[in-house]
């Protein structure tokens, strides 16, 4: 093994992206294809009590209108396609389908809509309020949600309210702790709280941010022979197919989905999306194929976002910085819709990050009228990270330790449990981490550096941590040697940009003995045969899919010595592979080339050419190898591997800063990201992973947020120059990266994951940074904008109140 | 509808009310007429959620308005009513059957007014290397070389660069297949990640090293400040610049 692991290589798409031949939706083309446009909601509730298109309809070139009443109905509170009550502004009310898109957007402009407005709600604090507004007409809450794996699919709408006895309990600026939806606990957390030396009782607010990837989530559809073709943006592949088909009421076998790149989606285009839908229903009406493309505008909203949190955190710790026992209450901004799980990932992610002894977590999902929100690069994990890591360094200053050792005294190892149920993980090396980091980063060297003044600028010395589960199991892999010899892969995982779709492939090749040159990836069209996978989001891929592809690869293999066998006498347990052919152990000259073993695979049938496939596969697995049966050797197995619970992906950032208290401004001097993802697969593509989570995670502690006008339910933060994704300008001149490399003993090639915890440790670190280059001031608040960095170092009031969200 | 491949045809006909004053702005007629017509039109992107982005600094309306205030006469341009109704050529108006010079190639192309350079390339020249990340000269995924000097694309109009070489990812590669020292370096160094944004990357790095050969990375991340890469993978795009610099 190890010729392709661990080693760099050219991924077969890449020259596509320098060339600029990758094709996304927006670049489908399709003789006599219609352009979609939307009318979005201008009210962050309303109803509409009249929809006037007659003028838009008369307009030359326009062809259609598509509303609410001809899609299926979501049982609330779901996030709808098109609707009749508007939920957010720029929900989508209709679409409009004309020759051309000037023609399409003119005629939306003619389209006369009456709008009822409704009570809303931006502030899940207003709406807790005895008497406080709420997001839907039925409630303010989403109900039915008891496990992680139901998090999507809330049915239902409650309502809570808390006490004005539970506002005055709290006390100023302190966060209520009214009626909750959830709770959990383990351990004696009165004893820990009792025991411990230093309690810390800390309201904190961390504000929701959109994904803005690149490439908005437009969509092209048509339908030939009874299918709907769709061309979309999505991070996944296969696991796009049945939710897709699911909107558009056709079995998943009548949807051939195509995504062959997707211009970012960081959790946004995990799964299939609403919007997604629209040019498939408005090509089944129009008989033409429409694209929809979707404005930047347009994306930030539909595109989803993060929830914010309103939380609180009692922490208490012994003299030498162990934590004895943790409370922690958190209010989600849900959204107006089903919302996501962040809120119950942050406090299991609390659990182990921390590892405190005794723990109890309580917090509850309200709705509001701001986006959909939905999973974003360590969804909750990360939020956790940016609430609770300034708080740890509060405590190492009030102890008078170092902000790494009080890390490395609570880091989790491999005894180490994760959540409510306290299970088991696979492998956690953050104190090797930790270690790694401080050395290479030159730790002690720098903190000496800390508070050092230079003219107004003040240096910030810090380090950040974050977790978020990273792998999954039991899924297919498929692949077929071919009679030219050539190993093709086929895998169902989408193409984020990571490139873990190929080297995820690359574990099949390497069991095989393939040169890479011989390999080629089948991937992008579902119409191709791809086998049922996880979609590519939650740091997965690179567990599940090594785990998936080394099962094909070791069916291929047991194939290839059984034909051997029967060809060239003995028994299949006599022969081995390796560059590309079968041979005997003892004699190695008695061979048999994998391409005369595929032509003897198409002879035999049966399941050596994929006509019969394992029982335990999915169907759209079995579905995917009838495309290729009978033409070559196939290999598709289920992973049965063996599993040791929840696989954890560490990561840890170590960051000097400059701070200038009289602008507020501050620069990244030096950044090191340092991760604990198992055996590192692909260097290059692990040191993207560990850089571009980290300058995401300087947006997020620094500068982006979402701002909600409190009075009127209107956003402040629209386009990029609002919502501010960093630049180049915003991030260190070089950055570095690190891995403890140590394998994961749940996986066939040791690998676990790691896109998610890079942007919350390098988020976490920014954060102290600030708070260290000021004296030990947190803000108990992410992102920290420049007005209240000089807020604080002039000693005034901030301008917001301490439990607000969508802030200025 | 005569131009059903035009996403920018059909123009609905209320600028025929617009006052007539042809040619009497400083930039001469057509300009005139360019920004008559984007004045009276309601800019494409611009949905019901535009007026939110425009409460900004920038906005595709300022951006107009500043053209306008900047001392163009508004003329009028009847023939920018609907296709099927448009009257013969007048005086002031604008030709839109016009000649570009694309990657080394004449290629002559019905424009309309205010078509942008970014719409032109993708839906009438089928050059979709060029991308549209937010329309709003926000991202830099647009840019493209006009004369050898980056540009957004998607703020350009069409009009304005006749007679000028416009150059797009498209056309870096040799007839042989050979890269441009850029995209190998970027393909190297791994610069793309989801590769969206991949394209302008390129041209904007191409752009300074025409300028600049030899840059320092400092220098190299000032001139590549204009583009935004969600995934974030700047640090990888720089060295990309850095090689590519050592090898040109």
């Amino acid at each position: 093994m190890a010729e392709l692991i661990g080693q760099d290589y050219t991924p077969p798409d890449i020259r596509a992206k320098v060339t600029g031949r990758a094709k996304y939706a927006e670049d489908i083309r399709a003789d006599g294809m219609l352009f979609c446009r939307l009318l979005t909601s201008p009210m962050p509730h309303a109803r509409v009590r009249n929809i006037d298109a007659s003028a838009a309809l008369a307009m030359e070139g326009v062809v259609a209108i598509l509303t609410a009443d001809e899609l299926p109905e979501v049982p609330a509170p779901g996030n709808t396609i098109l609707t009749n009550e508007p939920l957010y502004v720029g929900a989508p009310i209709l679409a409009l389908a004309a020759v051309d898109e000037t023609t399409a957007q003119n005629a939306i402009a003619a389209i006369n809509l009456e709008l009822e407005p409704l009570e809303f709600c931006v502030d899940p604090l207003d709406s807790l309020r005895p008497g406080g507004p709420n997001a839907r007409t039925d409630g303010n809450t989403p109900r039915g949600r008891e496990t992680v794996a139901e998090m999507n699919t809330s049915e239902g709408v409650g309502e809570i309210k808390w006490t004005e006895q539970d506002f005055a309990d709290a006390g100023e600026g302190q966060m209520p702790l009214g009626q909750h939806e959830r709770e959990w606990s383990y351990g004696d957390v009165d004893a820990g709280f009792a025991s411990a030396s230093l309690v810390l009782d800390e309201s904190f607010v961390t504000a929701g941010h959109a994904h803005h990837s690149m490439e908005p989530r437009s969509a092209m559809a048509y339908w030939q022979n009874g299918k709907c073709y769709v061309y979309g943006s999505s991070q996944s592949q296969a696991y796009i197919v049945p939710g897709l088909a699911a909107m558009l009421e056709i079995p998943p076998e009548d949807l051939v989905y195509i995504a062959e790149f997707c211009g970012g989606g960081f959790g946004s285009k995990g799964g299939a999306y609403p919007v997604m839908a629209i040019p498939g229903y408005m090509s089944k009406k129009t008989g033409r194929p429409v694209l929809m493309r979707i404005s930047r505008a347009e994306e930030n909203f539909i595109g989803v976002c993060r929830p914010a949190f309103q939380g609180r955190l009692k922490i208490g710790f012994q003299p030498d910085g162990r934590i004895t026992a943790v409370d922690l209450y958190i209010v989600q901004d849900n959204g107006p819709n089903s919302g996501g799980g962040d809120w119950t990932a942050a406090g299991s992610a609390m659990s182990l990050v921390y590892t405190p002894p005794a723990m109890r977590f309580r917090g509850l999902p309200i709705l509001t009228n701001t986006p959909p929100k939905g999973a974003m690069r360590g969804p909750g994990q990360n939020q956790l990270a940016t609430a609770v890591e300034p708080i740890i360094d509060k405590a190492a200053r009030q102890l008078g330790i170092d902000p790494v050792a009080i890390r490395r005294i609570n880091a989790p190892d491999n005894s180490s449990a994760y959540g409510p149920n306290q299970g088991p993980v696979s492998s956690a090396y953050q104190r090797e981490a930790l270690d790694m980091g401080a050395e290479q980063f030159g730790w002690e060297a720098r903190r000496a550096r800390s508070g050092q003044r230079r003219g107004s600028k003040v240096t910030g010395v810090a380090v950040g941590q974050a977790f978020h589960s990273a792998g999954a199991s039991g899924f297919d892999g498929l692949l077929r040697i071919a009679p030219d010899g050539k190993l093709y892969v086929h895998t169902g995982v989408g193409n984020l940009g990571t490139y873990s779709y190929s080297t995820t492939s690359r574990v099949a090749a390497e069991v095989l003995g393939y040169d890479w040159d011989n390999v080629e990836i089948v991937r992008g069209d579902s119409s191709r045969g791809l086998p049922w996978t996880l979609g590519q989001f939650g740091s997965n891929t690179s567990h599940t899919e090594t785990r998936a592809n080394y099962a094909s690869a070791m069916d291929a293999v047991q194939k290839l010595k059984e034909i051997a066998a029967m060809d060239l006498g003995g028994s299949p347990e006599d022969y081995d592979v390796g560059e590309e052919v079968v041979f005997a152990r003892g004699n190695p000259s008695r061979r048999l080339t994998y391409a005369a073993a595929a032509q003897r695979a198409i002879q035999l049938g049966g399941r050596f050419s994929g006509q019969e496939v394992p029982a335990d596969i999915n169907a759209m697995t079995a579905r995917a190898t009838e495309v290729i049966a009978g033409t070559g050797l196939v290999g598709v197995a289920r992973d049965g591997f063996p599993t040791r619970g929840t696989v954890p992906a560490l990561a840890a950032g170590f960051i000097e800063i400059e701070l200038d208290i009289e602008t507020g401004q501050f620069e990244i001097i030096d950044y090191l990201g340092v991760a604990d993802c198992g055996t590192v697969l692909h260097p290059l593509g692990l040191s993207g992973q560990i850089k571009g989570g980290a300058v995401m995670g300087f947006g997020m502690a620094a500068l982006e947020r979402q701002v909600y006008d409190r009075h009127y339910g209107l956003p402040g933060t629209v386009g990029l120059h609002q919502t501010k994704p960093p630049t180049y300008l915003d991030v260190p001149l070089d950055m570095g990266w690190s891995a403890v490399d140590i394998a994961d003993p749940a996986n066939p090639v040791g690998a676990k994951g790691i896109g998610e915890p890079t942007m919350g440790c390098a988020a976490a670190a920014l954060l102290c940074a600030i708070s260290d280059a000021l004296g030990g001031h947190y803000f108990n608040r992410s992102p920290i904008v420049p007005d209240m960095i000089m807020n604080a170092a002039a000693g005034q009031a901030q301008s917001h109140g301490p439990l607000h969200v969508h802030t200025q | 509808m005569i131009e059903s491949n035009s996403v920018y045809a059909g123009l609905a006909g209320s600028s025929a009310s617009l006052p007539k004053n042809p040619g009497s702005g400083p930039d001469g007629p057509i300009e005139s007429a360019i920004e008559a017509s984007m004045c009276a039109q309601p800019s494409l992107g611009e949905s019901s959620l535009g007026w939110l982005e425009s409460r900004g600094n920038w906005s595709r309306r300022n951006f107009i308005k500043g053209i306008i205030a900047s001392g163009v006469a508004v003329s009028g341009v009847p023939y920018l009513a609907s296709a099927a109704s448009r009257p013969a050529l007048q005086a002031g108006a604008v030709e839109r059957l016009i000649s570009l010079n694309v990657n080394g190639q004449t290629r002559r192309v019905d424009v309309l007014p205010n078509e942008t350079l970014a719409m032109t390339l993708r839906y009438k020249l089928g050059l979709t290397g060029t991308k549209l990340g937010c329309d709003r000269a926000e991202c830099g995924a647009c840019t493209v070389l006009i004369d050898g000097v980056t540009h957004y694309s998607c703020s350009t109009l069409t009009q304005r660069v006749r007679g000028k070489e416009i150059q797009t990812v498209e056309g870096l590669e040799s007839a042989s297949g050979e890269l441009h020292p850029v995209q190998q370096a970027f393909i190297d160094e791994l610069g793309p990640q989801c590769g969206f944004c991949t394209p302008g990357q390129v041209m904007a790095a191409v752009g300074l090293l025409m300028e600049n050969p030899d840059p320092t990375r400092e220098e190299a991340r000032q001139a590549m400040a204009g583009n935004i890469c969600r995934c974030g993978n700047y640090d990888h795009y720089l060295n990309g610049i850095m090689r590519a610099a050592r090898e040109v």
